[in-house]
């Protein structure tokens, strides 16, 4: 038994994998020929330098932090749900397709108020994902698909579904030159902060999500039978918990979570629907879950750093001619060395037990 | 080939599955290892055959001390072992499945492998196709390829896993007969058994294992009643429990068919009274847990009827048990029992049965399990995550659980691995229940735990109940051989 070196590591181990992450970044860094503390500066300042670019970042945090959420109802349930790109995807064509119902050729709003097509808006959003992360629960509960081949899967129909949607029934008439959907116009988009991206709205309802996962999770019923099942499904069934409805309702939350990022990128960030809106954001949202340790709160500061890392990085192409990756070396390292790091630790303290 | 294995230690945990084992296993012989489970057999043949290190001990081949790290290492050295579920490719050619393992040299040669094959297949009478599909052949047939493949790599000493589990009688004479052959030519056999009949009649020489020691070893002819007394040591017969007078019907059984992935349990017809208790007796994987199962709804019957309490709920999803007073206790508690991460106030939350409040009020469940622990003795509080107990408080904490109104309980082991005075406490806290005529099932692998408490007693094997006895009439040693699958 050697105390001091346990409680060193102790001491040391939520930073090591920051620090290892930095390291491995820097070395990169240094092998490209590129300065490590200018690209991390440069890093900081082009995410959170001016209330623009902090504006900026709030907007892929909103997106993060929805994803998130969801996410945390079927990690709960012990499910990966590897869906959740298509779940977003499926949101924003939803939601587009809401959108049509109020909208001309031109996107000029034709009948209701901007407020109700923003409701129906994003119920068709909140619709498309919910069914869409149905869908991979079926293949799961009935099919025996692994959710993680059957969410890939999707993921790539949800995909050809937005090209086709794109370059066919809802291709611009007017003979626009950007890909996607014509724009709406400005009355109808979610409103935002003078002069800039971000929507105080989008930032309440993102911290309403998570802030309602944290608590149903923790303090109802629901919340520990989702566990339950998440941990041991056998035992729950035996139990007498109704695990099928289970895995269905954390899909169903997970895709309602998903459908709403999706429409707030149509509604809220490029009015339209264009080609790839999931952005990636369902994959950053199971890094974020992975390294919170499954714990809600924990998704606010870490979807921060991400949003910071992803934003910052396009400054670096601008003014160190780095390419934008970098922020996805950093963030894919951080992952990486902390699930690292907690292997380490859970060996190391198995020998010492 | 001889193998003396000396003083062989091998831990897992708190468990001592070998405790000090030596026995010598003779070239040209066929020597069983006889033993119930989790005497310490299969363990004692995962080192033999390099799945594991020994924690101590010494393995000696022909008087030469040898160390093996893999079962490839193992085969090298001429020890080749037959899994009860052959380890082989279902979807490979019989060729390629017999070729595999042989990795030395890129281009395997086929014709040469073939013919070899086909030599070997000749000389055993095994009637096997190579373009055939391993897929397609039987349990013994699978063996014979096993065999011949082992054969093949120059295997020396064979050993065999309850290698007459899932055979047809003609197949198990012939692979007697080709386990006699391979002993005359010189080789070493270790035919690991539960059955008595198996091992008196085809080995040389008995070695029987309890507990994880050598309780005994034995030479034809054999006496049962001697090798039934090292399976299970020196049995007291206990008095009976205190009589509680039987009510009316509550599980019916009529010709209730059950299965698994591997085992049938076909035509089970059973009444069992209320404040009747029925001992289910049997070596594991037997057919017990098939019922206590099915009686409990976690499976369907695939054909027959099961009522409780005159209710039919044949197709019954397992709710509509719950909700007739049904509760099932596994054996593996952390597996099919408890959830592991959760703690016991928050399993007591999701045992509550009926309409509950979405909102969970902590303050009242902390309260109720710590009466829970209190009234049964759990050493650990409320806060305290599962798996952090001892196998003790774990099947209190699972007893705490139950419903207070049981009419049918059926519990798998119910006092494995817990000492003396835990095993005890959960009797009498079951025998309570008697008095409100709930009716108990339960499955023990522990004759002394069967013959005091059972009513009635049903011995299974293979998949069917080989006679159910009033206790009255039953002796320890003739259940012994009944468990053997030998009726007197």
């Amino acid at each position: 038994m050697t105390l001091p070196r346990s409680r060193w590591l102790d001491w040391l181990a939520p930073f090591a994998p920051l620090l290892i992450a930095l390291a491995f970044t820097s070395a990169l860094l240094l092998i490209a020929g590129a300065p490590p503390l200018a690209t991390f500066q440069k890093l900081i300042t082009g995410s959170l330098g001016t209330p623009g670019k902090q504006a900026d970042t709030a907007v892929v945090w909103t997106s993060l932090v929805l994803c998130s959420a969801g996410l945390l109802a079927t990690f709960t349930a012990g499910q990966w749900n590897i869906g959740i790109e298509g779940q977003i995807m499926m949101g924003a064509i939803f939601a587009t397709g809401a959108s049509r119902f109020f909208l001309d050729d031109t996107g000029t709003l034709v009948t209701a108020t901007p407020e109700v097509m923003l409701v129906a808006v994003f119920s068709g959003g909140v619709l498309g994902g919910i069914l869409w992360a149905l869908f991979a629960a079926v293949l799961k509960v009935f099919g025996r698909v692994h959710e993680i081949f059957g969410g890939l899967g999707l993921n790539f129909v949800s995909t050809a579904l937005s090209i086709y949607l794109l370059f066919g029934p809802w291709r611009q008439r007017t003979g626009g030159t950007l890909s996607g959907t014509v724009q709406f116009e400005p009355r109808t988009w979610l409103p935002t902060l003078e002069g800039m991206r971000v929507s105080p709205l989008a930032i309440v309802a993102a911290l309403l999500v998570i802030g309602a996962l944290y608590l149903s999770l923790h303090g109802t019923v629901w919340g520990l039978q989702l566990k339950a099942v998440g941990r041991n499904i056998r035992g729950a069934y035996t139990l007498g918990i109704r695990t099928h409805r289970m895995l269905f309702s954390a899909y169903a939350v997970c895709g309602a979570c998903a459908g709403i990022a999706g429409a707030y990128l149509v509604a809220g960030v490029h009015h339209r629907l264009i080609p790839g809106i999931s952005s990636g954001y369902g994959f950053l949202g199971i890094l974020i879950v992975l390294l919170s340790g499954f714990r809600a709160l924990w998704v606010i500061p870490i979807a921060l750093f991400f949003s910071a890392v992803s934003i910052g990085s396009t400054a670096l192409q601008l003014d160190l001619q780095l390419d934008s990756s970098v922020g996805g070396v950093l963030q894919a390292a951080v992952v990486l060395s902390v699930l690292l790091v907690q292997g380490f630790r859970e060996r190391y303290l198995k020998r010492e037990a | 080939m001889r193998i003396e294995l000396t003083d062989i230690h091998k831990r897992f945990g708190p468990v001592h599955a070998n405790a000090g084992i030596s026995i010598t296993f003779q070239a040209g012989s066929i020597h069983g290892l006889l033993g119930e489970n989790g005497a310490g057999k299969s363990t004692l043949m995962k080192i033999l055959s390099g799945y594991y290190a020994p924690d101590s001990g010494e393995v000696r081949f022909d008087g030469r001390p040898v160390k093996f790290a893999t079962p490839a290492e193992a085969l090298r050295h001429g020890v080749g072992m037959l899994h009860q579920d052959p380890l082989d490719f279902p979807p490979f050619q019989l060729l390629d499945n017999f070729i595999l393992g042989r990795n030395h040299g890129i281009r395997q040669r086929r014709a040469e492998a073939q013919r070899e094959f086909v030599d070997l297949c000749r000389q055993f009478q095994f009637d096997l196709d190579p373009e055939a599909r391993v897929s397609d052949l039987t349990v013994g047939e699978r063996q014979q390829l096993e065999i011949a493949r082992l054969l093949w790599l120059g295997a020396r000493a064979l050993i065999l896993d309850e290698p007459t589990t899932g055979i047809s009688a003609p197949q198990k004479v012939r692979l007697f007969a080709t386990l006699k052959r391979l002993a005359e030519q010189g080789k070493t056999i270790i035919f690991v058994s539960h059955k008595l009949a198996d091992v008196e009649e085809l080995c040389h020489r008995v070695t029987v294992l309890a507990r994880g020691r050598v309780t005994g070893h034995a030479q034809p002819p054999y006496s049962s009643g001697q090798l039934v007394q090292m399976m299970f040591g020196q049995i007291i017969t206990a008095g009976a429990r205190p009589a509680v007078g039987l009510g009316g019907p509550l599980l019916e059984l009529d010709h209730a068919t059950f299965s698994d992935h591997n085992l049938r349990c076909a035509d089970l017809t059973l009444n069992v009274a209320a404040g009747e208790v029925i001992g289910l007796a049997g070596l594991e994987g037997s057919g017990q847990k098939l019922l206590l199962q099915g009686a409990t709804g976690l499976l369907r019957a695939n054909t027959g009827t099961v009522r409780i309490e005159g209710a039919d709920l044949t197709h019954a999803p397992y709710r509509r048990f719950l909700q007739a007073g049904v509760a099932y206790v596994p054996a593996d508690r952390m597996t099919e029992g408890l959830i592991p991460g959760l703690t016991i106030e928050e399993h007591m939350v999701l045992a509550r049965r009926g309409r509950q409040p979405a909102v969970i009020d902590w303050k009242a469940m902390r309260a109720q399990a710590e009466r829970g622990i209190g009234d049964f003795n759990i050493k650990g509080r409320a806060g305290t995550r599962v798996e952090e107990l001892s196998g003790g408080n774990q099947q209190r904490t699972l007893l705490a659980l139950l419903a207070a109104d049981l009419r049918l309980l059926a519990l798998e082991h119910p006092t494995r691995g817990l000492d003396v005075e835990s095993a005890l406490y959960i009797w009498s806290r079951l025998l309570e229940r008697l008095r409100q005529s709930t009716a108990i099932l339960f499955a023990s692998a522990d004759l002394d735990e069967i013959m005091q408490y059972s009513d009635r007693i049903l011995v299974f094997f293979g998949g069917h109940v080989l006679e159910t006895l009033r206790l009255s009439e039953t002796t320890t040693e003739q259940l012994g051989y009944l468990i053997g699958g030998k009726k007197q």
